[in-house]
Parts: structure tokens; C-alpha cells; sequence
């Protein structure tokens, strides 16, 4: 067990600027729980804004707990073991119950605050892919899971001084895997998770028939999911510019830029994804216009505090291009029946964004660190995640049964709707 | 299907690190490490393709 290296010390300025960004970060959290919400079906809306209330409260739970002792901070002791005569800084080995937190170092507090909320967005990205067939307790014990094994062994090789965060040192890569805003530890966890859940949950009823092309089954609520759009707008301005300052030490001068880049990624996706459905179905789709603008917000939290804002609307343009594309590939070509597009948003966005970090910093060897980091989330996180909940899911069966898809989830796991006064139709794929 | 293109994909991760410890010239390094991620996509392609029989198997 060694002590990680210290954090520079942060004046007491940064440390309040800070602690209210955070505090408006959980805003990116209800955002995303309005486009989860209103992209499933209306008879499943109550569970499904249910379930991302209870997610966010499991995984702070859990993370308090278990998971932050694992995932620890820069400063904090953790467990090492040596290779080829290099430290390899694997898990963090702080005290459970967060003991000692009160007493810990300003910076170290908001650095753990700041993973609260992270673990929980990461934990509601899969909740929209499983909508309208993931039982509500299902998904709370898959949060659970990540938030007590997965995303503190991400954050601790990320943003704990782990052997990600120390490629720089070790190997001379540049400054090490840097992401400062979640776009792995995050975001693309968030998107392989929902990967694993869409492959063990099935797709829903009547998406893929035995003949012709698979169903459309839009979302019930574009206002909800454009609503959400500006919502998570604030909290990621919050949550990018807290980030750079937390873990990537930028100085005051550096955080607008952060946040004009931030803006400026999320406008250019929208306005490539509202040009490329435009072009391809005649009119602009909304709901993937929505997935074209947060996974610009997600793009963003990789790269935000170290490009400048023509970089930043080239990634936004690419991602927005790439998005809507992938979405229809996913559910056409590969049968992937990912409701809130989760895969393509989170997983995609926030893996174009730590690219864009290799590309744009002038730093020898960071391209190659970041692949180092995205290697490590396909080769690792993502079978984990896997073997995880299919172990899981022996124990709570993801899938609700067929009678509780028919009559919605609603109804089924909660006795009520969301929409009491409206007419449940029956579903045609069940005639 | 699926379970072969999972267990490829930490085989790719596993050449990466290799190539971080075994290559200290940049050039040779990135290239291992560009065909970890290769080795990873192959294995997640294997694996998307075992979905995609699965579901075929089981469609209505």
C-alpha cells in the first residue's frame, strides 16, 4: 500500500467557485433522466422516472459505502504492485463508510463529491437503453454493481493517480489518460454498460418481427426529451468547468473557454445531426437531434478544457454526424434495440472526445495514452461489465415478464400510470 | 459466439500493455498498441455478431 501523490493545494476561491458548480452539475443528471424518460413509451414513464431517482439513490449509497474507499483520490493511500519496474497503481485503499472524509484535504472532498454524481449519471446511462423491459429492481442491483466495483476501479486508474492517470510519468506518454469532464469514466462505462444490458434484457416486444425491417417504436415525449436537452446543457457547463478545475488543475483564466467549448461541441453536433436527418428523411428528427446534442455534451467533457473552440465545433460537427448514423446502424444492421440511444450517444461521443484529446493536445505520446484508455474500457470494463450482470441476472432477472411488457411497466411493477387519465391502447404486436 | 468475442477483447487490451512494457521506441509502441484495439474491435465484432444470430434464433 503506498500514498498516492499529493494534489496541489487549492485556494479558497477556487474551492467555493467550485463546490457551487458542483452543485449545479446534478442538473446534467435530471436532464438525462427527462430524455430516459421521455424517450420510452407512456405506460412505462412513471417506472422509468422512478427507476432514475432510485438509481441516483442506490449508487450514492453503495458508493458511500464500498465504492469510494476503491476508487480513492489523488493524496489517498492506495495498492500498487510492480511490473517491468514500473508502480502499477490499481485500486484505491481508502477507508469505507468514507471515513476520514470530513477531515480530508478541501480539494479531496470535492473531488469526492464530484465522483457522487459521476457514478451516478454513469449508472442512469443503461437505465434509458433497458426502457420498457428492465425491471426497476434489476436496474437498482446493476447500480449497485457499478457503483461498488466498476466505476471506482475506472475512476481510481483515471482521476485517483492510477496507472492510467500515470502513463505520463511511467512511459512518457504525454500527461498520462486524461479526462477531465467523465467521458470514460463516465460516459463510456455509462454506454458499454447499457451495451451489456441491451445483449442480456433482450430487445422489447414486436422491435425486431420475423419478416420486414424492425418497428418503430418512437419515444412518447419530445418535450420531455428537448427539455431535458436544455437542463443537461447547465449541468454539463457545471460539471466541464469543475472538472478542468478539479482534475486537470486549469487556472481561472482557462474555465470560460472551457465552458464557451462546451457550448460550442453541443451546437455543432445538433446542427450536424439537424442537417443529416433533414437530408435523409426530408424533415428534422427531434428525438435524434436530442441524441445529436448530448453526445456534443458528451464529446465535450473529454476534451472541453484543452482545445480551443474551433477545435471543439469540429468535434461537435463529427460527433453530430457520426451519431445519428449510428443509431440507425445499431438498431437496423446489428438488431440492438437501444431505446434512449445510449450506446450511440455516451459510448461513441465520449470515445470521439478522448480522441480528440490524443489528436488536438501537442503533447508527444498523448494520442497514444488515450488509445491506452480506450483500449482499456473495450478490453476490460466492457467484459466485466458483462460477466457482472450476467451473474446478476441470474439472481434478478433483468427481463420483466411477458404479461408485464404487454400491459407496460407501469402498471405492472408500480399498480398506476404515469398519464392516469390516458387511454392505454392495446399493442398491435401482441394481437 | 458472443462469450469467444469477450474473451478476445481482453486479449487486445493485454497487447497493449505488452506493448507498453516490451517497446520503448515511440513508433513500434503506437503500433502495438493500435493493434490491441484492433485485436478488441475484431472480438466486440464476434461478439455483435453472436447477438445478432441469437436474435435471430429467437425472433417472434
Amino acid at each position: 500500500m503506498n500514498p498516492a501523490p499529493i494534489a496541489p493545494v487549492m485556494p479558497a476561491a477556487i474551492f467555493a467557485l467550485t463546490l457551487a458548480l458542483l452543485l449545479l452539475a446534478p442538473l446534467a443528471i435530471a436532464g438525462v433522466a427527462l430524455i430516459n424518460t421521455g424517450l420510452g413509451r407512456s405506460r412505462s414513464a412513471a417506472q422509468s422516472l422512478l427507476g432514475n431517482l432510485a438509481i441516483v439513490a442506490v449508487t450514492a449509497i453503495v458508493f458511500a459505502v464500498a465504492g469510494a474507499a476503491w476508487a480513492g483520490t489523488t493524496g489517498l493511500v492506495d495498492h500498487s504492485f510492480q511490473l517491468a519496474g514500473k508502480p502499477w497503481n490499481w485500486l484505491g485503499a481508502g477507508r469505507l463508510m468514507l471515513g476520514g472524509f470530513g477531515s480530508a484535504p478541501p480539494q479531496t472532498q470535492l473531488a469526492l463529491l464530484f465522483e457522487f454524481l459521476a457514478v451516478a449519471l454513469a449508472a442512469l446511462v443503461p437505465w434509458g437503453s433497458g426502457a420498457d423491459r428492465w425491471r426497476l429492481s434489476a436496474g437498482c442491483a446493476s447500480a449497485a454493481v457499478l457503483a461498488a466495483i466498476v466505476f471506482p476501479l475506472m475512476a481510481h486508474w483515471v482521476w485517483g493517480g492510477g496507472w492510467l492517470a500515470q502513463l505520463g510519468v511511467n512511459f512518457g506518454l504525454g500527461a498520462g489518460f486524461v479526462d477531465g469532464g467523465g467521458a470514460a469514466t463516465v460516459h463510456m462505462l455509462g454506454g458499454l454498460s447499457a451495451l451489456a444490458v441491451v445483449w442480456i434484457a433482450g430487445s422489447r416486444k414486436g422491435k425486431f418481427p420475423k419478416e420486414g425491417f424492425s418497428t418503430a417504436l418512437p419515444g412518447h415525449n419530445a418535450a420531455y426529451v428537448l427539455f431535458g436537452c436544455l437542463l443537461a446543457l447547465v449541468g454539463w457547463l457545471a460539471w466541464n468547468v469543475a472538472g478542468a478545475v478539479i482534475w486537470l488543475h486549469a487556472p481561472l483564466a482557462a474555465l470560460p473557454a472551457t465552458a464557451v467549448n462546451t457550448l460550442l461541441s453541443a451546437s455543432g453536433s445538433l446542427a450536424a445531426t439537424f442537417t443529416v436527418t433533414r437530408v435523409r428523411f426530408g424533415k428534422p428528427d427531434a428525438s435524434l437531434c436530442a441524441n445529436g446534442w448530448l453526445a456534443g455534451l458528451v464529446a465535450s467533457s473529454a476534451c472541453a478544457g484543452l482545445i480551443t473552440p474551433g477545435q471543439a465545433l469540429f468535434v461537435g460537427l463529427v460527433t453530430g454526424i457520426a451519431t445519428p448514423l449510428l443509431v440507425e446502424v445499431l438498431e437496423l444492421a446489428l438488431s440492438i434495440d437501444d431505446p434512449s440511444g445510449a450506446i450511440s450517444v455516451h459510448a461513441v461521443g465520449g470515445l470521439l472526445g478522448l480522441l480528440a484529446v490524443g489528436i488536438f493536445v501537442s503533447q508527444e505520446g498523448q494520442l497514444v495514452a488515450q488509445l491506452v484508455g480506450i483500449a482499456t474500457l473495450l478490453g476490460v470494463i466492457l467484459p466485466l461489465v458483462y460477466l457482472l450482470f450476467r451473474l446478476l441476472n441470474r439472481v434478478v432477472p433483468f427481463r420483466v415478464d411477458p404479461d408485464g411488457e404487454r400491459i407496460g411497466m407501469d402498471l405492472h411493477e408500480l399498480g398506476g400510470g404515469a398519464y392516469p387519465d390516458f387511454v392505454i391502447h392495446r399493442d398491435e404486436s401482441y394481437r | 459466439m458472443k462469450y469467444a468475442g469477450l474473451l478476445v477483447m481482453p486479449a487486445g487490451f493485454f497487447l497493449t500493455i505488452a506493448a507498453l512494457i516490451l517497446f520503448p521506441a515511440p513508433a513500434p509502441r503506437a503500433a502495438f498498441v493500435v493493434c490491441g484495439l484492433a485485436v478488441e474491435l475484431l472480438g466486440l465484432a464476434v461478439a455483435v455478431r453472436g447477438h445478432m444470430e441469437a436474435r435471430g434464433e429467437s425472433r417472434p
